[in-house]
């Protein structure tokens, strides 16, 4: 638009601003009046045509279709009100594996990679040789494809000739059969996890460190504070909101977790997460519900679940990042 | 001042921006109307497995006797689990779906429910074609009220398809008239695989239970109840069927023989034991002898035989083809179902992926008859699998099937992976039962 202005600037002045002031008052004033009003709302409108297409309404369909039976396999949809989440709370067993899956998955991948990403932030912040190098490769796992990751990774857990299983073989170890054990089929999920998303966590935090007052440092240090003390009762306080924001983050990322535990197996059934549904995360449930078994209408049910699940997540994770700095 | 013509002209782009927003999303695959006979036609073909179904050369016959049209195949490549997920959406949804769909024995009696979504071929001539298939897949190509949902390409059969070479370092018979005598019942199979187990201790006797399984089951299905999960009233059976339980019996005796692979059919590591040849022997229902080859490659060819199978008869799997209704040509798209399903249609398709053809006159045409498949060490394919095809019992499936399936196979995986037998007995029973709800 300002472009637009500049290039219609009258050049050299003169009589020239009477053209377009003749051109406006050719129109009729009521259509001024309506483009004056009308208009802006046309210059927003492709935002929420968009967000209302691929957002608001698949939210309501979801709320609608979570209330029905809806099902390829039904020749009518009819309405059965709560049902379906009668059902999923008191009555499928599965869905609570699941729910237990994705909390496991998520403390054993999110607690280290937030510390690792701290600590490694915390590295980065001091002066160092080849800086720009070293953050830069930190950051380089998340341009990677999650399913290539987890397509290696499911490599070097496979159950013979896999990398990790060689490594245990060195130290005097059993193999481990990674996709049977549901310990270990999370704690391999959970490495794929965290080799992608450390580095972004820690970038935010070396941002975030950047920014806090070197004056604040020298004062400690010259209280006679120790790196670690500065550490816990500077950079740790200082860094609050963004640990708010990086917990927030994983929270909603490690709880609609899917790519990884699919991948981690392929073939058949994948969906199901392992033999007995070891590494089912809520997201392939859901799926699971909807592609293999058809209930559109349940698996609804279990989206919205799932949202609520992750709402409430989010806000005990504030509560608890609040008192990080109150407590100090 | 010039704002407001500004202003209007920028309204304008932006009325014209949601004009393409909306035309774009709006705008289909292909629009070409449905004009005269001359006009221009593209169908799609939507076909999967990593075989494909071999229809190249019939694709080039077709558009040469009809210049006007041109024929596209998607899905070469994609898994059936994901292609059914796919084609369940666009069925539903009535639009993106090819002109011409494959379906799958496991999944066509999920879609009887949704016959109103697809041409009814009777319309297009097909009951003139009835005497071209044999008559239980004829059966079930049609929904319960006569309308004519697909016709029919491939039927499995069923055979053994096994590794001479591995035979013979473990002293076995290799020649495939002995080897099919080792077996006359799975329990022989069994027997036979002890016995080879404990020479050879580098191989396993079987890919997986889960092929194992499923072979077991349609076996004892056909010859026994005539369904596995469902009964022919669509209720859940899985406990009350007694060949459910012979077939998971079966396989649980030998997982604990120490028999199989263990390997996820269909999965990465599957495929890797096809390569390395970490295994001796896989229930072969004929599509699988395809599969085999592309799997493990050149380097295997002339190890690889075909016996009969243990038991009597038996069929697992087998496709249709249909046509949606969101096709723009119906009727040229049903024409090409009709050429791709003829008995030179399903020869051709049996010559280039080993598909064994459910046309009856396709059958016992020397084609098929006669044929012999070289990378299986010449072995006379043709004569072992077309030899239990015309006489089988179909097996009906009911509307989750596969949903099943995968639940009762997972509790398998896990006996396979060191769990009691009995207590996964438990859970198929119980995961089968939340699957088919």
């Amino acid at each position: 638009m300002s472009l637009d202005l500049h290039t219609t600037a009258p050049p050299g002045g003169g009589g020239d601003p009477a053209r377009p002031a003749r051109a406006t008052h050719r129109r009729p004033a009521s259509f001024t009046k309506l483009d004056l009003k009308f208009s802006p709302y046309l210059y927003v409108l492709p935002f929420f045509v968009i967000f209302a297409v691929f957002s608001a309404y698949p939210i309501v369909y979801t709320v609608w279709i979570a209330l029905t039976d809806r099902s390829p396999l039904n020749a009518t949809i009819s309405f059965v009100g709560l049902d379906n989440f009668v059902e999923l709370l008191t009555d499928d067993p599965q869905f609570w594996n699941a729910v237990v899956n994705t909390f496991g998955i998520f403390l054993l991948s999110t607690v280290p990679q937030l510390m690792l990403a701290l600590v490694l932030a915390n590295a980065l912040n001091r002066k160092l040789r080849a800086q720009t190098f070293f953050r830069m490769a930190i950051a380089m796992p998340i341009i990677t494809s999650t399913a290539v990751v987890a397509l290696i990774f499911s490599m070097i857990y496979a159950k013979e000739f896999g990398l990790a299983n060689w490594l245990l073989d060195l130290v005097g170890m059993d193999p481990i059969d990674w996709r049977a054990n549901r310990f270990a089929s999370w704690f391999a999920i959970s490495t794929m996890v965290d080799w992608r998303w450390v580095g972004y966590n820690a970038l935010i935090y070396l941002a975030a460190m950047q920014s806090i007052s070197k004056d604040m440092y020298e004062a400690a240090a010259l209280d006679g504070a120790s790196r670690r003390r500065q550490f816990w009762s500077i950079t740790i306080p200082q860094l609050r909101p963004t640990i708010i924001f990086t917990l927030i983050v994983s929270t909603i990322g490690g709880l609609q977790l899917f790519t990884e535990p699919l991948m981690f197996t392929s073939g058949a059934g994948a969906l199901s997460g392992g033999s007995e549904g070891q590494f089912q995360t809520i997201t392939m449930y859901l799926l699971d519900v909807m592609n293999t078994r058809f209930r559109w209408g349940y698996a609804g049910a279990v989206a919205l679940v799932l949202f609520l699940l992750i709402a409430l997540v989010s806000l005990v994770n504030y509560l608890l990042a609040r008192r990080i700095s109150s407590d100090k | 001042m010039s704002v407001p013509i500004r202003r209007r002209r920028l309204a304008a782009i932006a009325l014209a921006s949601v004009a393409m927003i909306a035309t774009t999303s709006a705008c289909g695959s292909d629009d070409e109307g449905s004009g005269s006979s001359d006009d221009p036609i593209k169908l799609v073909v939507d076909v999967f497995g990593d075989q494909g179904f071999g229809y190249d050369e019939l694709y080039k016959q077709f558009e040469s006797e009809h210049p006007n049209i041109k024929i596209e195949q998607r899905g070469k490549g994609l898994g059936l689990g994901d292609y059914n997920t796919r084609l369940t959406q666009q069925i539903t949804a009535g639009a993106g779906a090819g002109d011409v769909v494959a379906l799958e024995e496991g999944t066509i009696v999920q879609f009887y429910a949704q016959a109103g979504k697809f041409v009814n071929l009777a319309d297009h001539g097909a009951n003139d074609l009835k005497s071209n298939f044999l008559p239980w897949k004829w059966e079930q190509g049609t929904t319960p009220d006569g309308t004519v949902l697909g016709l029919g390409t491939d039927v499995g059969s069923m055979a053994l398809c096994y590794r001479s070479d591995l035979f013979k370092a473990a002293g076995l018979p290799t020649d495939r008239e002995e080897v099919g005598a080792l077996w006359p019942t799975w329990d022989q199979f069994i027997a036979a695989g002890q016995k080879f187990v404990a020479a050879d201790k580098k191989h396993k006797f079987v890919d997986s239970a889960t092929n194992f399984y499923n072979v077991v089951l349609m076996q004892t299905a056909g010859n026994g109840t005539g369904y596995t999960y469902y009964d022919k009233s669509n209720k859940l059976v899985i406990g009350e069927n007694p060949d459910v339980r012979t077939a998971y019996d079966l396989s649980t005796k030998m997982i604990a023989a120490g028999l199989s692979n263990n390997l996820q059919s269909f999965s990465n590591e599957w495929n890797a034991g096809f390569k390395n040849g970490t295994f001796a022997t896989i229930a072969c229902p004929a599509w699988m002898t395809g599969v085999i080859k592309g799997q493990a490659g050149d380097s295997a060819a002339g190890k690889w035989d075909v016996a009969k199978a243990p038991g009597n008869g038996g069929n697992w799997g087998g496709s249709f083809l249909a046509v949606p209704k969101s096709s723009k040509h119906p009727k040229e798209a049903a024409e090409l179902v009709k050429f791709l399903t003829s008995a030179k249609g399903q020869i051709e398709a049996f010559k280039k992926v080993g598909n064994l053809p459910s046309s009856p006159q396709a059958l016992t045409d020397p084609a098929v008859a006669d044929s012999t498949n070289e990378y299986f060490t010449n072995a006379p394919v043709g004569k072992i699998f077309a030899a239990g095809a015309s006489d089988l019992k179909p097996v009906y499936l009911g509307p989750k099937n596969q949903a099943v399936r995968t639940a009762v196979e997972n509790t398998l995986r896990a006996v396979e992976q060191g769990k009691p037998a009995a207590e996964q007995w438990e859970a198929a029973l119980k995961n089968g039962e939340a699957a088919g709800k």
